[in-house]
């Protein structure tokens, strides 16, 4: 296995150089005659991603994929349906795998498969009739006090059984804080394949394998990242990535019980106590609508404005690193490379200049409103809609406004 | 007590931009740091390993340059710095990375607590530290924004037959606020166990000159394949699960309308623009 440029092919024209992703190539002389020039690939650099190997015109570089292991290589046709995992929080299922379910149901209308829900935890009987309802055609239900809340080996352990005795061949979850931790257990449990985070799913019509988006590099690069020789295909999405599905009282389930006991249940860890201190109700991930302040704030004490838009929005309150780090407000609110990547449909971002370390953890929203007093900032590059203004004179005209609007 | 500090060595993302005439990256002249989430790892060692005089460890894989950051962990305070580099490590994706990160810790021996960094800027997966955990079989807790208390002492008196396992905790253990969306948990973990941090947990120091010193003069380990337990067959590119089978950039965002004019004239015309998307 490796990666090789073809002396004889390589005409030194450095379409490889322009799409690789890791600077890993230089063009130099050719050693020997005939003289010209040619790609070298510094292999300490080099990540084997194949990404210069369709950028060459000249077919000039070499990549041999991989081989199929050896070892127990499953029957992969034995592997049926599209599971998702249905993460929920004190009873409730959360608003990400309804997401996840509508994704689901296209995945499995192109795989003429079934979407099934898989669901841990205490005392669930209407959410399994929502999640069927919004989707699932079967629901996996385990039901007893130890899965009550999140812990890691125990919702391992059954997972990963489940898994192994149902066969899925495709198991989505969300990215969250609890999906994230879960399933790179899982997936090492079951030597399979996972990729974080995916902005898109689709099936490649041709294999009929899974063919996972996501960004990487801050949302710099995207790449697509197939497991085809293992099953089940495993992918984590964010959230607000794909619309909620809506519930359809007219749809039909069933509903398979499992019970697990002794050692699947074994915990090395243990809740003591859950802390909610988002003051406001609505949670960044999950925002639909956010409005965040930075260094521009120029105080703590400011932050009640935003709080009074976010407010009259229903929104949540983000923040720069910069507000952060001035301890105007807590790091929970954070977002950007060091804080939380969010998706809203509206991003309104106030006195927030725009520092590429923000921009990652934000330019995937769908409307960026920027409000800043210098008209060169470079938020307005991303920027929707942009205002050059003092933001203690537009913020709570425009929270009177929407109140005006929406009557709220 | 033995920490084990797991980093990672990253472009920094910065001064990764974006070629307007080729639409393609350009990673020319990019500086390599260490993974911002893996300052507050290498900080957290190393306070614990002055609370309790612990011996502070810090792994990389990588290709042979990031014996840098290395080097700049030790500077910072960490004892002792592992270079895992090897050809037939080109190309792991999280699961090969975590298995072959969990094969070297175990030849490094005893530990109580491994710190990673909830993830790393480039690949933005999480994955490699649940990873590790799994492969080693041992707890852990992600997204860690303070650890509360530390009891690193094994309590060899420990009764056999009070179960105290099946409700969560030995002895030796670590009670840590784990970040969530909506707030924190309070959760108590047995030791050794895998913990990643963000970056509420500390402020991370500059390194001190003697630091400095010491992180010129140390002897980095250098581990290849064959010097730990590794099946060949689950490392690299042809041991991951998933490949990458195309990468591109995505269309840059532009830039759209800048609202101009009085106060009150913007507002409306804002108020009017957004109202069909609030929900």
């Amino acid at each position: 296995m490796a990666i090789k440029i073809l002396l004889e092919k390589c005409t030194g024209c450095t379409l490889c150089v322009k799409a690789c992703p890791f600077d890993a190539i230089r063009i130099m002389d050719k050693e020997g005659p005939p003289a010209g020039r040619q790609a070298v690939i510094d292999l300490n650099k080099c990540n084997l991603c194949g990404a210069c190997v369709p950028a060459c015109k000249f077919k000039a570089i070499l990549l041999e994929k991989p081989q199929v292991l050896t070892g127990a290589k499953p029957d992969l046709k034995d592997y049926k349906g599209v599971w998702v995992f249905a993460e929920q929080k004190k009873g409730k299922v959360q608003p990400v795998v309804y997401e996840l379910l509508g994704k689901a149901r296209e995945l499995a209308a192109s795989l003429g498969a079934d979407v099934s829900a898989v669901l841990l935890g205490e005392y669930l009987e209407e959410e399994i009739q929502e999640l069927i309802w919004r989707g699932a055609d079967k629901v996996y239900v385990v039901e007893t006090r130890e899965l009550a809340n999140f812990q890691d080996e125990p919702y391992t352990n059954i997972l990963v059984e489940l898994i192994k005795k149902y066969k899925p061949e495709i198991v989505l979850c969300g990215a969250t804080s609890i999906g994230r931790s879960l399933i790179s257990r899982v997936a090492v449990k079951l030597r399979v394949g996972l990729t974080a985070d995916c902005t898109g799913l689709d099936i490649d019509p041709e294999r009929k394998i899974l063919l996972q988006t996501r960004p990487a590099f801050g949302g710099n690069i995207m790449a697509t990242i197939i497991s085809p020789n293992y099953r089940p295909q495993m992918a984590t999405v964010r959230h607000k990535v794909f619309p909620e599905t809506q519930s359809d009282m007219k749809r039909k389930g069933k509903i398979i019980r499992e019970n697990f006991d002794g050692p699947f249940l074994v915990s090395r860890s243990k809740l003591l106590d859950i802390v909610d201190e988002i003051e406001s109700t609505v949670n960044l991930a999950e925002a639909d609508i956010i409005v965040s302040g930075g260094r521009g704030m120029a105080g703590p004490e400011n932050f009640k404005i935003l709080e009074g838009l976010a407010k009259a929005l229903g929104a949540a309150v983000g923040a720069s690193r910069a507000a952060v780090d001035s301890d105007w407000i807590p790091y929970s609110h954070q977002v950007g490379q060091t804080g939380r990547t969010v998706s809203p449909k509206i991003y309104i971002a106030c006195g927030i200049s725009g520092q590429i370390q923000h921009l990652v953890g934000m330019q995937s929203s769908k409307i960026i409103v920027a409000i800043n007093k210098d008209p060169d900032a470079p938020i307005f590059k991303v920027a929707t809609y942009g205002i050059v203004g003092d933001l203690f004179e537009i913020i709570p005209a425009l929270t009177k406004k929407f109140k005006e609007v929406l009557k709220r | 007590m033995n920490i084990i500090v797991c980093i990672k060595q990253v472009p920094e993302t910065t001064e990764v931009k974006i070629n307007p005439e080729t639409n393609t990256l350009i990673r020319e002249g990019v500086k390599s740091i260490i993974n911002p989430f893996d300052a507050y790892a290498i900080e957290e060692g190393v306070r614990l390993k002055e609370k309790f005089g612990a011996k502070a460890t810090v792994i990389t894989m990588g290709p042979p340059q990031a014996e840098a950051v290395l080097r700049e962990a030790i500077s910072l305070g960490i004892d002792d710095g592992i270079l895992l580099s090897d050809r037939a490590f080109a190309g792991s994706d999280t699961w090969a990375t975590s298995y072959a990160l969990s094969a070297a810790i175990k030849k490094i021996g005893a530990f109580d607590l491994i710190v990673c960094g909830k993830q790393a800027s480039d690949g933005d997966t999480a994955q490699v530290g649940p990873g590790i955990s799994a492969h080693l079989d041992i707890p852990a807790v992600t997204y860690v924004k303070k650890i509360e208390e530390i009891n690193p002492v094994r309590n060899t008196k420990a009764i056999i037959g009070e179960d105290k396992i099946s409700n969560g905790v030995k002895d030796n253990f670590a009670r840590v606020e784990r970040m969530t969306e909506a707030g924190y948990e309070i959760i108590e973990v047995s030791l050794p166990a895998l913990i990643t941090v963000v970056k509420e947990i500390n402020t991370p120091r500059l390194p001190s000159l003697k630091g400095m010193m010491r992180a010129k003069q140390a002897k980095i380990i250098h581990w290849k394949a064959s010097d730990i337990e590794v099946e060949l067959n689950f490392v690299g590119l042809a041991g991951s699960p998933t490949q990458v089978v195309k990468i591109f950039t995505p269309a840059p965002r532009v830039g759209g309308q800048m609202l101009k004019g009085e106060t009150q004239e913007i507002v409306d015309r804002l108020v009017g623009l957004l109202k069909s998307d609030i929900p």
